[in-house]
């Protein structure tokens, strides 16, 4: 138990620096808000809040995988509990959804 | 084990190794899974709010649109592009406390403490335009004779747009509270980085409170196109 290794895992997980990723990441959550930004200016019909929310969903894929480190995740258990997240969430929203276009409009 | 009383080994290679845990790893795996379950009760909590806004947006669309466009959008994008900076001076921080750089780590805290501090900042300065315009629904909320977006003679129904500014309200402010918290996490953070308590081995509550971090971060990215994006062409 005394045994352990301090340096073992510290290093040898990412051999090569992590900040070229990050930077790229950083530049294209910046592009994505500016994208957003203009393209709600356009008139796209019922498709600007598709846009948007494919945007807001990209954008944040990119910050759970790479600054919340989900890709490197070792850990099954991790990845269990995001999609079960995201499982609850949309059973939330679905549920209710479907409550409020299957009402008679009055 | 002959000292089990105590928490810490006195004679491990890593004093931040406690008793109960078999490795490093497996400490900090535990610590990062506990804080992934906290957020995901933090999505169903801004999911019912989420949920509402969904709704209403639908029953009362023209009328969202309107009070949608009376809110600065210039600022809103503003405060998204912040708070990716300060995301990124997050996981620069982590980094730095990886690779054994203490200037840089207390150089990068205090950089996303200023970058939340001019979130907020701005977010102020929102609010008190609110206030200004009697946007703030209460007795004194008017929002008469502002055109629907697309339908030129038409005006919102005011009560509608109240519905609209009460979600605006206590989502950014429920978002703002976050930051505040975070705000507040991260002085901790940056007293135990002066204080030298974080090595390559062990800076597990920098990694917690960079996950905390991002996921206030997730939630602006949603609500910036959500509240001030509906209807602005």
């Amino acid at each position: 138990m005394s045994e352990q290794s301090t340096s073992e895992h510290s290093t040898s997980e990412h051999s090569k620096s992590p900040l070229p990723t990050y930077f790229a990441v950083w530049v294209s959550l910046l592009i994505g808000t500016a994208l957003t930004y203009y393209a709600a200016k356009l008139d796209l019909g019922p498709f600007n809040a598709a846009v948007a929310l494919i945007i807001a969903t990209t954008k944040a894929l990119l910050v759970v995988l790479f600054f919340m480190h989900l890709r490197h995740a070792h850990e099954k258990l991790l990845k269990l509990v995001v999609i079960s997240t995201i499982f609850f969430l949309l059973i939330l929203l679905a549920l209710s959804m479907a409550d409020f276009a299957t009402r008679l409009k009055t | 084990m002959p000292d089990s009383s105590i928490a810490v080994h006195g004679d491990a290679p890593n004093p931040a190794l406690l008793h109960h845990f078999a490795t490093e790893e497996q400490q900090r795996d535990s610590s990062t899974l506990g804080m992934w379950i906290f957020l995901a009760t933090e999505v169903m909590f801004f999911g019912g709010l989420f949920c509402a806004y969904l709704i209403y947006r639908l029953k009362y669309f023209g009328d969202f649109g309107a009070a949608s466009k009376s809110i600065d959008a210039a600022l809103g994008g503003t405060n998204t592009a912040v708070l990716i900076c300060s995301s990124l001076t997050v996981v620069l921080a982590i980094w730095a406390a990886q690779t054994a750089r203490r200037g840089l780590l207390i150089v990068m805290l205090i950089l996303t403490m200023l970058f939340g501090c001019v979130f907020l900042g701005i977010k102020a300065k929102e609010y008190k335009d609110k206030f200004d315009e009697h946007h703030v629904p209460g007795p004194s909320f008017s929002f008469d004779h502002e055109e629907i977006p697309g339908h030129p003679g038409e005006y919102a129904n005011p009560v509608h747009a109240e519905i609209f500014f009460a979600l605006y309200f206590v989502m950014t402010g429920l978002h703002a509270l976050h930051m505040i918290i975070g705000l507040g996490l991260f002085t901790w953070l940056l007293w135990g980085a002066w204080k030298g308590r974080f090595t390559p081995e062990y800076h597990t509550p920098l990694e917690i409170g960079g996950l905390y971090w991002h996921f206030v971060d997730i939630i602006w990215i949603y609500l910036f196109p959500l509240l001030y994006l509906i209807d602005r062409h």
